[in-house]
């Protein structure tokens, strides 16, 4: 245990010391894009939904973003039987490592701990790597165990690297960007907007009450600044009288 | 201290003002916290409306479903059972089914449905909560020779004809409920949900 | 109406104590902007203890279930997600409050006699409400809250002798699991903030005993009205503390819904990132770091390198780095309280305090480099220096006369 102690107050210089910054590009969020969201729920449910479960998310919720219950039940449920039920996948855990090395993460909150634009980078980072069991790797996670699902879409990129000078004097390759080299079913540029719509999704669904908490929070303060004028001139009135 | 330019009306209405301003955020406060106690959309999802295929159901058998924790039973009558119905009317509690709370309108009907023989009813006995025991044969040793089948209470002995009506001198003071149900199609029934106005 | 009351008050002080408390307890009148927050914190574990409760009834205190059922309560429950906002942001504005509250006191010298006692009892709190912080802080089961625990219950560990069955004796289970949780919820909901309730009154009333300091520092009571009796610069709490004291709640909770709404994560300060993936004993985050709230004290730690391969050093520094403000009360030698008439050396002193301990803060948070550490270890050395000198420094500060009665403006 107090070798684990040790480690832990060491680890955090480790971490700082390899984790280049990595740029991660800005994803589309906007939680009152309607279409957006249900273009995206048809991507996630079409796409993601065959390994990763979104098991804190119930079908019908969706219906906040302007879908109806017939709509969700004919479009996008095939995993539930019933709008009311979360987002499960049939996939078992075991068969899951068995093909992926880990089970594939459930992507209720993944937007709230990874973030929306490492999400939007990483979905767009995917580049063939033949050293790799799936055959692809990841700008953003490298050596990620998932292979990359929309390359139908997408195509397949492949690294450009540049040369670099290190501080003492050696060459050594960097990555600068990642280049088509075959086209998939659609552009490059409406595969960024499916991916940006997905995200948008993933976002929202990180926290469906977002749009809910901020509009009750203006009234809550609205509400407060009347308030404040009342108490304002309470005290003002009462403290007349100390002198 | 000088009370000289104290206007006590200003002051009483500025008290007010914020009472009022104060007990509006009182409210306010309160009310989300009141509203997470009711149902979660967990229990909504389970409490859901239930489908059931009532092809599965065979006449003269009666098929347990689960809706909102609760036994429904869907039985299938026959035309036998049917015309019994209306010879038990003098010896039943509410033969008529006057008793509002016990069924949707569209059910206040002698077979107490909509489609005469498929009786869909919620079997918890309105004594104190126990399921009744479906006793469907006729003049059994136990019942009584005048028992022309329906349900036996185990816990305190209510008695309910086949269209869930109590009879006279049983603990329990009200029919079973039926509960809200609509036809999707011919066979297949949704439990949970209103129909339209019209029956 | 007064009939219901004469009943009462035959049977119970209800008017006597709404007298002593409120309506005839004579507080300065010259209080300013650094007195809102004891009020404050005072509503603040109001509104801590009822959002706590109604999350009780949604929470899951089991390794299986806690996670999913934060999730729950953040998606299915009505309201759910706004009543854990309000905890969450509650618990850091607990302590934002509450370092203010302490700051004050510093500056006016609240801790000083007669107000010793007042002043341990806040201490004591304080300690509490880190025990309260830190257990509730497992409670979602997240990564941090997981790693967090494991990082903290081992500083246990690094005492001597004793140290290794202690954390394992904390934890109930050689890692931190399901037994771990309940105990640190069962902890959470009941024993401490019984604890702290019970301190909370024991403040009040030793506050209410001695009466109020004021940022004059002067001892409104040692002036009387010959004929009334009651203090010349005093002034009833009720109407005149409450009516103020309202118009801080509403500007507080101004601030409060501002970041429950708009920015419940507060960056990432509020809500970690990391712990809204759920705790996994196999895999540690990159980057650990205690809650914006203990970084002072995690930075110390950081800061005393191991001595003879322990950890121990650290740990124990760490500890009287809290305790030292017990002591405060007989370090100060100043003859005058409020930082208003005192000389430039406390207020140097009190300068470099504060640096150190918004600088030791915000090192807790970054990653310990080299030159991080170093720093570190200076601010270390400022902080404790404030107190170990503090005897001299007061008492030989060149301070201005103290006014007989209490200023304003």
């Amino acid at each position: 245990m107090k070798k684990l102690l040790f480690l832990l107050l060491a680890l955090p210089t480790a971490a700082f010391a390899s984790g280049a910054a990595i740029h991660l590009d800005h994803a589309p969020v906007n939680p009152n894009d309607q279409e957006s969201l249900q273009r995206g729920a048809r991507v996630f449910v079409n796409y993601c939904l065959n390994c990763h479960a979104a098991s804190y998310m119930r079908y019908n919720r969706m219906q906040d973003f302007g879908l109806t219950e017939p709509q969700i039940k004919d479009n996008l449920l095939f995993a539930a039987e019933k709008p009311g039920e979360t987002m499960r996948v049939a996939m078992k855990i075991k068969d899951a490592k068995a093909w992926f090395g880990a089970p594939p993460p459930d992507l209720s909150v993944i937007a709230r701990s990874r973030g929306p634009d490492w999400v939007y980078t990483y979905l767009r980072g995917f580049y063939r790597d033949d050293s790799r069991p799936t055959g692809w790797n990841n700008t953003v996670f490298d050596k990620v165990g998932m292979p990359h699902v929309l390359h139908e879409l997408q195509g397949q990129m492949a690294p450009v690297y540049r040369t670099e000078k290190t501080a003492d004097g050696h060459d050594h390759q960097v990555m600068e960007r990642l280049e088509l080299t075959v086209p998939g079913k659609i552009t490059l540029a409406e595969y960024d907007a499916l991916v940006g719509d997905l995200v948008n999704y993933l976002a929202w669904m990180g926290e469906p009450a977002k749009s809910q908490r901020m509009n009750i929070g203006l009234a809550v303060l609205l509400f407060l600044s009347i308030f404040y004028v009342v108490a304002f001139y309470l005290k003002k009135e009462f403290w007349k009288d100390v002198h | 201290m000088s009370e000289l330019s104290v206007d006590p009306s200003k002051r009483r209405f500025l008290v007010t003002m914020s009472s009022a301003v104060g007990g509006v955020a009182a409210l306010g406060v309160a009310s989300p916290f009141v509203l997470s106690m009711m149902p979660s959309a967990r229990a909504k999802a389970a409490g859901a409306p239930v489908e059931v295929d009532l092809s599965k159901v065979e006449p003269g058998m009666l098929l347990a479903v689960e809706w909102r924790g609760k036994p429904v039973w869907v039985v299938n009558r026959t035309k036998e059972m049917l015309d019994m119905l209306a010879k038990n009317d003098d010896k039943l509690t509410d033969a008529a089914s006057e008793n509002t709370a016990q069924q949707p309108d569209y059910c206040k009907n002698p077979t107490r449905s909509i489609k005469p023989e498929y009786l869909i009813v919620v079997g918890i006995c309105t004594h104190l909560g126990c399921s009744p025991t479906f006793r469907k044969e006729i003049g059994p040793a136990d019942l009584g020779a005048d028992w022309s089948g329906g349900w036996f209470c185990p816990c305190h002995g209510s008695r309910f004809d086949l269209a869930a009506r109590v009879y006279n001198g049983s603990p329990a003071p009200t029919n079973l409920v039926i509960p809200p149900h609509k036809y999707l199609s011919e066979t297949r029934v949704l439990i949970g949900e209103d129909q339209g106005a019209a029956a | 109406m007064q009939k219901l009351l004469n009943w009462i008050d035959e049977r119970f002080p209800l008017t006597a104590s709404y007298k002593a408390h409120l309506s005839e307890y004579y507080a300065p009148k010259n209080f300013n902007f650094w007195y809102f927050f004891g009020s404050l914190a005072l509503l603040v574990l109001v509104i801590q203890i009822v959002s706590g409760i109604f999350l009780t009834m949604h929470y899951k205190p089991d390794a299986e279930l806690a996670f999913a059922s934060v999730e729950y309560i953040m998606r299915d429950v009505d309201y759910g997600w706004l009543i854990r906002y309000i905890h969450s942001t509650g618990a850091s504005m607990f302590f934002v409050v509450v370092y203010l509250h302490m700051f004050r006191g510093l500056i006016y010298g609240s801790y000083r006699q007669p107000r010793e006692l007042i002043w341990i009892f806040g201490v004591i709190i304080y300690l509490v409400l880190m025990g309260e912080a830190f257990m509730g802080y497992l409670l979602p089961w997240g990564q941090m809250s997981y790693w967090g625990a494991q990082v903290i219950i081992n500083l246990f560990a690094a005492i001597p002798l004793i140290g290794e069955d202690l954390s394992i004796w904390i934890r109930g289970d050689y890692v931190i699991g399901d037994a771990t949780l309940n105990r640190f919820f069962a902890f959470h909901v009941i024993a401490l903030p019984l604890v702290l309730l019970g301190l909370v009154v024991a403040h009040l009333l030793a506050l209410h005993e001695v009466g109020s300091n004021n940022p004059d520092g002067v001892e409104i009571k040692k002036l009387k009205d010959p004929e009334t009796h009651l203090p010349l610069d005093g002034i009833p709490f009720h109407p005149y503390y409450t009516v103020k004291d309202i118009l801080g709640v509403v500007v507080f909770l101004m601030v409060f819904a501002a970041i429950l709404f708009f920015a419940p994560e507060m960056g990432g300060y509020f809500l970690e990132a990391n712990n809204f993936i759920p705790a996994d004993s196999l895999k540690t985050p990159e980057h650990i770091a205690p809650v914006w709230y203990f970084t002072p004290y995690y930075a110390i730690l950081r800061a005393v390198p191991p001595i003879l391969g322990s950890q121990f050093p650290g740990v124990a520094l760490m500890g009287v780095a809290v305790l030292i403000f017990f002591a405060l009360p007989w370090l100060d030698r100043s003859p005058v309280k409020s930082i208003r008439y005192r000389g430039p050396k406390f207020k140097i002193a009190l300068a470099l305090f504060v640096i150190a301990f918004v600088g030791l803060g915000v090192l807790g948070i970054l990653p310990a480099t080299e030159l991080y550490t170093w720093i570190a270890r200076v601010l270390s050395v400022v902080y404790f220096a404030f107190f170990l000198l503090m005897p001299w420094y007061t008492r030989n500060d060149s301070v201005k006369p103290v006014p007989e009665r209490v200023t304003t403006k």
